[in-house]
């Protein structure tokens, strides 16, 4: 072993020590929810629900944003693609999703009805080229949208008019807000996303600090940063503050990156749609604003509104919002598995069930 | 645009009846196609472990191997599926303890792929024969209509002389084996994914398609020490080390393997790269590891006979096998936790969340 | 959904692009969501855009806080 994870796996028993220390001072199990698709993965597979106490619990929050959009996106999606209306074009996640058919666009792609993505910058010179409309399935949270926006105001302004956005953005504030609002689910504190809150900045989260607001943590994602997240929402529930902590200082800043913001802030505009397993949450989707109507695909092509509905037994509407563990599905690893996913939280690799079932609770 | 159909509630979403995409990526969903509809058919009393080569008959020196090859691109870089095809058939051959006498190529190629690249591709795999001492006696080419193949798909069959006198099998598997890994992993399956979806990440990367025997025939010589091998093809070195936890033992015996996180090797080069496109390079594929259980006792000798060879100057010992959590691969993190390894699922696809 | 990799702009392109490199890796990526990139700085590259600069005398006080967080133990 290299002298850099030696040092590294020392201070993680140290700050594992600590976390133990403080838990036990608390004296009563506590609740920490993510609200991270990336956080819920690396979590487990870095060991560290393995090395915590019996009384902290990990919840997932809606954080995978794949998991949070609705089947019936995917169906029209899938509709567009087969009919040759566009050329559909889509991150690898999407991919594999089905829709409510049991059909993936994954298995479009060899017949060229589908182009997956690695980065939106690809899809200037993918739309250039194309004679089709190209149709991008834009999803994920402030991480990806000005990723998305740039790319599309860059073909904009090339002269490229073929390009459409299908929106599926969702902000996570509007989220965290109606996991406040929604008793039952027990949370006693936020780890916060790190690289959402690179972007949105530390200070969107201010409204944690007024009353019947819980402990924020804004946490990286290497393991000695996770576990910093969680010391320290554990030092704040045992201080009973509630408090925004920033323990990802060397990316996030208090107002965070001040020209995605302007980006997302001059072609987005607040919608409320529903999240799948939440329903509506108020502002918490994005779409194009109307002067850019003309680069929207469900504006160009009439695509009917995605709703939801869930399986008989599939408990993903509690399991999304922090309320439930897998483990209490009917569903959960019979019915439902990454191989033939019923409801959302298993669907993505990242989903609560997806990442229950593989990793198991972390727990031995 | 035709009608959307509506959303129903209770309907399964996927039909179990037809086979997917995922069948074929080697992790779970391929285990159970081969478990439940393959082997079923072909088993029998003589040949209850259907496992990577078989004797032609019960107790012969001779054994038979069979790979079917669908690599899209057909070219990548550092190898073409006819070289691939020779040098994959004739891993399994040395992973199961033989040495190659013949093979055969069947090609089926689509309407329209390039003469040039047909010319292309056997003239690598008869090279790649040459280096294996080998070389293919029979085949078969057929031509299938556009749109229904692949460019070009090829099926070898090898046949193998048994050089090792012990069966190479699961079933003499034992509590605290070494696990070892010959070569540093993830390799070939990001190279052919950055260039079949020409992607801006992991141009540079090369396959490590290569010839296992030198290293195969190397770790004979540990006699009975040597337990078995498998070559770390789709799926990666998670699919194999699943696969070994979910057969091993005798008497219906399931072990456990233990292996920590820090000891699989694994090039800078991939490790960014599977970092960007967010993969495990333990669930990617290879063509040039092999995954190898060793009695502990001669865990160093293993070790030091794989140094000694050009493709297994970095080997590693993993981990070992367990009679704890039966079935289940469970790692050491680099921080000290412990997290299941679990079986591949779904496609190999990058993801940006 | 926060896959980001940290890696350090070699050199500048034109259009709002730059190389980044890590080790042997060397991509390219678009830097235009930064508001000053500069060869030599480290980035956090996201779906190949850079979407934030890493400070860098931030990482590296990060192991000596760890040390210290874990040191005051005490308090709380």
């Amino acid at each position: 072993m290299s002298t850099q994870s030696a040092d590294e796996r020392i201070l993680a028993s140290e700050l594992v020590g600590e976390i133990r220390a403080v838990a036990a001072r608390i004296g009563r199990p506590v609740k920490l929810m993510e609200v991270c698709g990336t956080h819920t993965v690396e979590l487990r597979r870095q060991g560290i629900a393995s090395l915590l106490p019996e009384s902290v619990r990990l919840v997932s929050g809606p954080g995978c944003p794949v998991c949070v959009t609705p089947a019936g996106y995917l169906d029209n999606a899938i509709a567009v693609a087969e009919a040759g209306l566009a050329l559909v074009a889509s991150f690898g996640d999407m991919l594999k999703v089905p829709g409510s058919t049991g059909a993936t666009l994954g298995s479009l792609t060899g017949r060229g009805l589908v182009k997956m993505i690695y980065s939106p910058a690809e899809l200037i010179g993918l739309a250039g080229a194309a004679e089709k409309p190209v149709m991008f399935l834009g999803i994920g949270f402030e991480t990806t949208i000005p990723t998305v926006i740039s790319a599309l105001l860059a073909a904009r302004d090339r002269g490229i008019d073929n390009l459409l956005l299908y929106t599926a953005f969702k902000t996570i504030v509007p989220a965290l807000l109606f996991l406040l609002g929604r008793t039952g689910t027990g949370v006693d504190a936020f780890l916060l996303p790190g690289h959402v809150s690179a972007v949105i900045g530390s200070e969107a989260y201010a409204f944690l600090r007024e009353p019947g607001g819980i402990p924020g943590v804004i946490t990286g994602f290497e393991p000695l940063d996770m576990l910093l997240g969680i010391l320290l929402a554990l030092r704040q529930l045992s201080a009973g503050t509630h408090e925004v902590q920033n323990a990802y200082p060397r990316v996030v800043k208090p107002g965070g990156n001040a020209k995605a913001l302007r980006l997302m802030a001059e072609s987005l505009e607040p919608r409320s749609e529903p999240w799948r397993g939440l329903g509506r949450i108020d502002g918490g989707s994005l779409g194009l604003r109307p002067d850019l109507s003309r680069f929207d695909a469900g504006v160009r092509f009439a695509l009917p509104t995605a709703v939801d509905t869930e399986a008989p037994g599939c408990l993903c509407a509690r399991v999304v919002a922090g309320e439930a563990d897998p483990p209490q599905c009917g569903l959960f690893a019979s019915r439902c598995t990454p191989d033939d996913p019923v409801g959302p939280c298993m669907v993505s690799a990242e989903g609560t069930c997806a990442a229950w079932f593989r990793y198991g609770p972390g727990r031995l | 645009m035709r009608s959307l159909v509506p959303l129903r509630a209770g309907a399964a979403v996927s039909n179990p009846r037809l086979i997917r995409l995922e069948h074929g990526s080697g992790g779970a969903l391929s285990r159970e196609l081969v478990e439940t509809v393959i082997y079923p058919a072909f088993r029998s009393e003589a040949y209850c472990e259907l496992s990577d080569a078989g004797p032609i008959s019960p107790g012969a020196e001779l054994l038979v191997t069979t790979d079917g090859y669908v690599v899209d691109p057909p070219f990548f870089p550092g190898g073409d599926i006819g070289r691939l095809a020779v040098f994959g058939t004739c891993n399994d051959l040395a992973v199961s303890g033989a040495e190659p006498v013949c093979l055969s190529l069947a090609l089926i190629i689509e309407e329209g792929f390039p003469l040039d690249d047909l010319r292309r591709v056997v003239q690598s795999a008869a090279e790649a024969a040459r280096e294996a001492a080998t070389r293919v006696v029979t085949g078969d080419t057929k031509v299938v209509p556009r749109g229904t193949g692949g460019g070009v798909y090829i099926t070898t069959t090898g046949i193998g002389r048994r050089l090792f006198p012990y069966p190479v099998s699961p079933t003499r598997i034992t509590e605290g084996d070494a696990v070892i890994v010959s070569a540093p992993i993830g390799a070939h399956g990001l190279a052919v994914l950055a260039a079949r979806e020409s992607l801006p990440v992991g141009a540079g990367l090369r396959s490590d398609t290569c010839l296992l025997f030198p290293l195969a025939s190397g770790l004979f010589a540990l006699g009975d020490s040597l337990r078995f091998m498998r070559d770390a093809t789709r799926g990666g070195v998670a699919a194999v080390l699943n696969e070994i936890a979910g057969n091993g033992g005798s008497s219906g015996q399931a072990w456990g393997i233990e292996v920590e996180e820090e000891s699989f090797p694994v090039s800078a080069e991939v490790r960014t790269v599977s970092d960007l496109l967010g993969l495990n390079p333990l669930e990617v594929a290879n063509e040039g590891v092999l995954v190898a259980i060793v009695a502990d006792c001669a865990r160093q000798e293993a070790l030091d006979i794989l140094h000694a060879l050009p493709a297994g100057r970095e080997a590693q010992a993993v981990g070992r096998v367990s009679a704890r959590h039966p079935r289940t691969v469970m790692m050491r993190t680099r921080i000290g936790g412990s997290s299941v390894l679990d079986y591949p699922r779904g496609l190999l696809l990058p993801r940006i969340c | 959904m926060c896959l980001a990799v940290p890696m350090r702009i070699s050199r500048l392109l034109e259009s709002g692009r730059a190389v980044v490199a890590q080790g042997a890796v060397e991509i390219e990526v678009d830097v235009s969501l930064l508001s000053d990139p500069r060869p030599g700085d480290h980035v956090i590259i996201h779906a190949g855009y850079a979407i934030e600069t890493l400070a860098l005398e931030e990482a590296e006080q990060r192991l000596a806080l760890f040390r210290r967080m874990a040191e005051l133990g005490q308090g709380n």
